[in-house]
């Protein structure tokens, strides 16, 4: 499919038949929101059969790029709703990351990704494709509704679900929902609206990101600048992204004024201080933040979950918005899709909660570090800062404190009440609560990925022997590197229950179906 | 492992004279930086975490 020039696109609002009941309709799952978290979780839903309302208030994609790091596990979850193959395709992927410090490079660095995984670690795509191909791919689905300039007003939660109240350009109605999945970003109306906050940091600096299109020979590299010559005391990130666009962001300091920042007669002068006076380029985008870490409380909250910005917030050093995001629609969509069907009690969403609350902390903690090592708060913070680089340049101990973003890797939920603790003894990073590890496989003569062959529901993984419908190693699937057996710590008889998100949840060294079953039901929060 | 405040130095004096050696003729600015890497190393050599934080709380007490 040719791509569309997604920014320009404009969706236009079409009367709901909705909006001239004399009653509220009623529809199990409105999505408040269709960022990329709002759309990922209406596919989620729709593929297990759910149908699904979107609202939005706007009738455009992501102005500008916003993201443009995708993590390997926000791509294989897109592979699992039919988008992220053609995201990885068109993403930008990198290896290499360089470090300056002052006038010179003090050194580079290979993401050395470990071979055998059917995604890169990382791609750069801009989120207008991200979100653009999200969007095409709601389209195969009939069960997803989207209403565009749909801006919610007014939400009044109930014990069974909640009423939303809706402004259009042809004035507003109302909407009966079983449950409403606020995905309406950092600002979060919805949050507000129920009184609600999101509490932690705001970082006072502010930086401004400016996406240019050119045709430069820079290579496919992330650079890094630590008070560079042509941008003296702040840091400086340049980054590829597809169709020769340059994401540079130039961190400006808390005293820095938003509007004037942003003017073009103020950028161009330090795009061109970086790239050069011959430079040629276009300016495609450009705009002043100033980031916060912070999360809401609980996400969950009766019949309204809260999931992706919404929920929390992070600063973009290392990545962890939109991939944690997408996550956390990962999370939800199966133990939702459960519910919906009355088979699984109605508290399995409030593991929902549990589970992606962890991670934020998780992502917090790291995009945290990231922004005190780029933008020392203190006198001392910024002496250290500047050890550690001096250090770096030929101590290879002091490389590993340089922190300029960590690379977004999902949360493994120890701890998790849906996961069974291990009986047995196994060695390796698949624990329950882990994401599955992918490894080449080869099914029916054909290679492939494994994370492919995990179905919609529980899969039983089992290596050597097994049940019927479990995916057996050896059977149905060619462990074609040994690389599986090998990441899963598997010996003959050893199987694994895998979630319907592809977590780990339980483990055994000889299949037993009463310990599968008791398994199953703690994992779709049945009461022991 | 426990933080060893029992004599440890083989020659302790002439490891304070050259601790202040090192700062001979440098700005508060340079000494800061200096003292910061010599941490940064020393923290490397030593290792180990549980150290490492009694140490930081000691010097942070006074
Ligand atoms: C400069 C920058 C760089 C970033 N880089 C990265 C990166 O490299 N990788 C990464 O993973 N993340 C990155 N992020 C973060 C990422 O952009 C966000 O995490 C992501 O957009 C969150 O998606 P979302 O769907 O939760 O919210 P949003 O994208 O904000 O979507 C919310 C949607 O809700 C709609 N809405 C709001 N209010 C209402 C209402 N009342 N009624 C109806 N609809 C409403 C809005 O119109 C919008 O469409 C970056 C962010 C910035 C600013």
């Amino acid at each position: 499919m040719a791509d569309v020039d997604y920014q320009s696109l404009v969706m236009p609002y079409r009367r709901s038949a909705d909006q001239d009941r004399p009653e509220p309709a009623r529809h199990p799952v409105v999505v408040v929101g269709a960022g990329p978290v709002g759309l990922t979780m209406a596919i989620d839903l729709a593929q297990r059969g759910v149908a699904v309302v979107v609202l939005d208030d706007d009738d455009r994609l992501s102005t500008g790029s916003r993201a443009i790091c995708f993590s390997k596990r926000a791509l294989e979850i897109w592979d699992r709703l039919g988008c992220g193959r053609r995201m990885a395709d068109k993403g930008v992927r990198w290896n290499t990351g360089r470090v300056f410090f002052g006038d010179d490079e003090i050194y580079n660095f290979d993401l050395l990704p470990e071979a055998g995984h059917g995604f890169p670690a990382f791609v750069n795509l801009q989120q207008y494709y991200a979100e653009g191909y999200l969007l095409e791919r709601t389209e195969d689905f009939p069960g997803i509704e989207i209403r565009w300039r749909n801006k919610v007003t007014g939400i009044l939660p109930a014990a069974d679900g909640a009423q939303l109240t809706i402004d259009t350009p042809d004035g507003s109605y109302d909407l009966d929902a079983d449950w409403v999945i606020a995905a309406d970003g950092s600002r979060s109306p919805l949050r507000a609206m129920m009184g609600l906050e999101a509490k932690g940091r705001v970082f006072r600096d502010r930086f401004l990101i400016a996406d240019v299109r050119m045709t430069a020979d820079f290579p496919s590299e992330r650079w890094f600048w630590f008070d560079p010559p042509f941008h003296r005391n702040q840091s400086v990130l340049l980054h590829r992204q597809p169709d020769d666009v340059w994401r540079i962001d130039f961190q400006l300091g808390w005293d820095a004024d938003p509007i004037a920042e942003r003017q073009p007669e103020r950028v161009l002068p330090r795009v061109r201080a970086l790239l050069g006076p011959d430079a040629q380029f276009d300016l495609e985008w450009c705009s002043v933040y100033t980031f916060a870490c912070q999360r809401m409380e609980r996400f969950c909250h009766g019949r309204v979950v809260f999931v992706g910005d919404a929920a929390h917030g992070v600063s973009p050093f290392g990545a962890r918005g939109a991939n944690s995001g997408v996550q956390d629609v990962d999370n939800l969509g199966w133990k939702l899709a459960l519910v919906l069907e009355g088979r699984a009690p109605e508290s399995l969403i409030d593991s929902y909660g549990a589970e992606r609350e962890y991670a934020a902390d998780e992502n917090i903690l790291n995009s945290t570090r990231s922004t005190d090592f780029i933008t020392p708060k203190s006198q001392m913070s910024r002496v250290f800062r500047d050890a550690v680089l001096d250090l770096a340049r030929d101590c290879g101990f002091a490389r590993r404190l340089v922190n300029s973003g960590r690379l977004s890797v999902p949360a493994t939920l120890h701890g998790s009440s849906l996961n069974t603790p291990d009986i047995d003894a196994f060695a390796g990073a698949m624990v329950p609560g882990a994401v599955c590890a992918d490894a080449p496989v080869i099914r029916d003569g054909r290679r492939g990925w494994f994370l492919e062959n995990l179905g919609a529901g529980f899969t039983l993984l089992c290596f050597g022997e097994g049940p019927g419908d479990a995916v057996v190693v050896g059977r149905d699937l060619i462990d074609a590197e040994g690389l599986l057996a090998r990441r899963y710590d598997a010996r003959p008889g050893t199987c694994y229950l895998i979630r319907p998100d592809q977590h780990v949840a339980a483990r055994w060294r000889r299949h037993d179906a009463d310990l599968v079953a008791a398994a199953i039901d703690r994992a779709m929060g049945k009461p022991a | 492992m426990m933080l060893n405040t029992e004599p440890n130095l083989a020659a302790p004096d002439d490891f304070y004279e050259a601790l202040i050696e090192m700062h001979r003729d440098l700005t508060p600015e340079e000494s800061a930086a200096v003292n910061a890497r010599l941490i940064l190393l020393l923290a490397n050599h030593i290792g180990d975490t549980e150290v490492l934080m009694q140490a930081m709380q000691r010097a942070r007490a006074g």
